[in-house]
């Protein structure tokens, strides 16, 4: 055997150039948010010297109204609009997987519009649609006063929901639905029964990142959000306006926990079905 | 004959211009086992799952105990399938598999109770109520299939090429085990498969399909030995075709000069011909005898032997096939069976023999 093999793949990892780069790549990726972490539980009230280990500014979060009622606000959009658009989703990509009408093409076209269209431009749009075409009214009780971000946030998520179950679909057997309906379902029972088990992982995938994307969202929000809809991506950008706060770092982390538990417990869900329905079909 | 429980008339699938079913007609009567069989792509999928309702007859009818089904949705049939797929659901048990059309039927929860035991002791399934499909073997999958359709006492049981996703071993066991099954149910089975073997094994009728023309219905044997056309012969077992005139034909006798074969070959029956026309004579190779032709000696007097040399022969253990040449160059393919482990002069590789045959081996074919 010659001593100058070429490396396996996997050899490539214990050359230093490229431990290196891997290195770098996790420091940029990480550093920023374990700083914020690590600062928010920071004695000093400016970020920049450590001189302490406190909770204060996560009690702080937990008395601010203000900062509260946007996370709950932020909560409550994510929650409805995640029902609506994995409901919408679904039942869009089943449509377009199984039937075919005049335009198809043109309508799959459109349906991954708002995936590509630039956010601040979604904002914008939406900022005009309330104003102009269905004025959304202030002075209603909560949560219906949060309707129109709930929209705005169900138009931009429904999309990646219905790409998700589409692309589930394709793995499907008809069979499966055949069977079910040769058993004695009707076309409902044999959808409820067979097709839609098939989709749950898509459907908890498309749930987890319509949930986020709403959570997380700023730029939409940013438009359509009024002076009592204040959401906890635009509180946090207008407290950020006067000073980064501890406050400010702990609230981040907090969000931050929320969506890594979210998306660990989807992902857990998710490897579990996909495992059974791979290996049962 | 039982009474008729299918009566499919004069159906015709069309997809696009292409027919793939082309005005079939046929009639099963209760307690059959019936085999569709042809080549791949011949229809016979598309003709079952009309029967199942899947699919919308182009023109035709089918009636089931006499009920026009053309109107009828899959789920309002007395009727189940088994598909080629299986097409277990995963996601469910063996047991809800099984359960699943009597809990859409609303029957009471211990009559369920009682029918999937039932069923899956039918099936030798019993200890595996519990277990995931992909916990489950091929074989085991297809049982689940099967108990799952016969829960419900349909009136007919359709099954897609049931038995081509196992292995051959598994094949030959299911084979006997589904047509004990069908004995012990008494349902009427509807089978489509490919495999000759498997249809003339099995069932009681069969009907044979080419490009969506139903050829021939008959019992296993007479689509063997009474075969209707060329497709018919060739396609069920091996035949020597030779095409031929016809040109005596009497009552007791009749006569067909064939050039392929470089002279006449004589039956001892009349066939329902014009004397003058074009017929094929279809000659299984089991039913040609072999005899050593020694160089020199006198041809001998009998009709229907022709002289040929051995040219290649393959041993499959229970016979040996023969590929003969006779004068004009063809090869004839004759089978023995080996009745004894050895011969004192076998025949080999390029040795002259006499072919021959009774007057009533050929089967004479008019297309
Ligand atoms: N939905 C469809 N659209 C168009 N053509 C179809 C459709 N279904 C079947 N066909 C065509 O009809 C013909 C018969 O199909 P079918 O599935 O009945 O064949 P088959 O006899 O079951 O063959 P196999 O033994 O391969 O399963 C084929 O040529 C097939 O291409
Ligand atoms: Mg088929």
């Amino acid at each position: 055997m010659s001593s100058k093999s070429p490396p396996a793949p996997l050899d490539y990892l214990r050359r230093w150039p490229l431990r290196l780069w891997i290195a770098g790549v996790a420091f940029f990726l990480y550093a920023p948010l374990v700083t914020l972490i690590a600062f928010s539980f920071n004695e000093s009230r400016r970020n920049i010297v450590w001189t302490g280990f406190t909770f204060d500014w996560y009690a702080q979060v937990f008395q601010d109204d203000a900062l509260i009622e946007a996370f709950v606000n932020s909560l409550t959009i994510a929650a409805i609009s995640t029902v609506i658009s994995v409901i919408l989703g679904a039942l869009v990509a089943v449509a377009m997987w199984r039937f075919r009408f005049p335009g198809k093409p043109v309508f799959e076209g459109l349906l991954a519009l708002p995936i590509v269209v630039p956010e601040i431009c979604m904002g914008v749009a939406m900022l005009v649609f309330f104003s102009r075409i269905l004025p959304w009214p202030s002075d209603l009780p909560w949560p219906l006063d949060l309707g129109a971000i709930t929209i705005a946030h169900v138009s931009f998520s429904f999309p990646f929901v219905a790409v998700i179950v589409r692309a589930r679909l394709l793995s499907f057997n008809r069979e499966l639905e055949e069977a079910a309906k040769d058993l004695g379902a009707s076309e409902w029972r044999a959808f409820m029964d067979v097709l839609v088990p098939h989709m749950r992982p898509a459907l908890v995938a498309g749930a987890l990142l319509a949930f986020t994307l709403s959570l997380d969202d700023f730029v939409i929000t940013f438009f359509t959000s009024g002076p009592d809809t204040v959401t906890f991506p635009v509180k946090v950008y207008s407290m950020v306006r006067f000073s980064v706060t501890p406050e400010v770092n702990a609230a981040s982390t907090l969000l931050i926990l929320i969506t890594v538990v979210l998306t660990a417990i989807g992902l857990r869900m998710q490897g579990k079905d996909i495992a059974r329905a791979e290996g049962g079909a | 004959m039982a009474k008729t429980l299918i009566s499919i008339q004069n159906i015709t699938k069309r997809f696009g211009n292409f027919a793939a079913v082309d005005d079939v007609s046929l009639e099963i009567a209760e307690g059959e086992f019936f085999a569709l069989l042809g080549p791949s792509g011949c229809g016979k999928t598309t003709l079952l799952r009309m029967l199942a309702g899947l699919e919308m007859p182009t023109e035709g009818q089918i009636l089931i105990d006499g009920q026009d089904m053309s109107r009828v949705p899959p789920n309002k049939r007395p009727v189940n399938m088994v598909f080629q797929s299986y097409a277990v659901f995963p996601h469910m048990s063996v047991k809800a598999n099984v359960g699943y059309g009597l809990r859409i039927d609303k029957v009471a929860k211990d009559e369920i109770e009682a029918r999937v035991r039932e069923a899956l002791a039918l099936v030798k399934l019993d200890g595996l109520e519990e277990r995931k499909p992909d916990q489950l073997s091929g074989g085991q999958r297809q049982r689940v299939a099967l108990a799952r359709a016969l829960v419900k006492r349909p009136r007919v049981l359709l099954l897609d090429e049931p038995l081509s996703a196992l292995d051959a071993k598994l094949r030959e066991a299911m084979r006997s085990e589904l047509a004990q099954i069908q004995e012990k149910v008494g349902v009427t089975f509807v089978m489509v498969t490919h495999d000759q073997d498997e249809a003339l094994a099995m069932a009681t009728r069969c009907g044979v399909m080419h490009r969506g023309v139903l050829q021939q219905v008959a019992a296993p044997s007479d689509l063997y030995e009474y075969p209707n056309n060329r497709f018919v012969a060739d396609f069920i077992g091996s035949v020597n075709l030779f095409e031929g005139t016809l040109t005596i034909d009497e009552p007791d006798h009749a006569m067909i000069e064939s050039e392929e074969l470089g002279g006449p070959i004589h039956l001892d029956h009349g066939v329902t011909g014009a004397t003058g026309a074009t017929v094929w004579a279809a000659l299984r190779p089991e039913k040609i005898a072999m005899a050593h032709r020694d160089e020199g000696a006198a041809a001998p007097q009998e009709t229907n032997v022709v002289p040929g040399v051995v040219r290649h022969l393959s041993y499959l253990g229970n016979e040996t096939l023969y590929e003969v040449e006779i004068a004009c160059g063809r090869r004839i393919k004759v089978t023995r069976s080996n009745v004894a482990r050895y011969e004192e002069r076998g025949f080999s590789g390029g040795e002259p023999v006499w072919l021959s045959w009774h007057p009533r081996a050929p089967a004479v074919l008019l297309s």
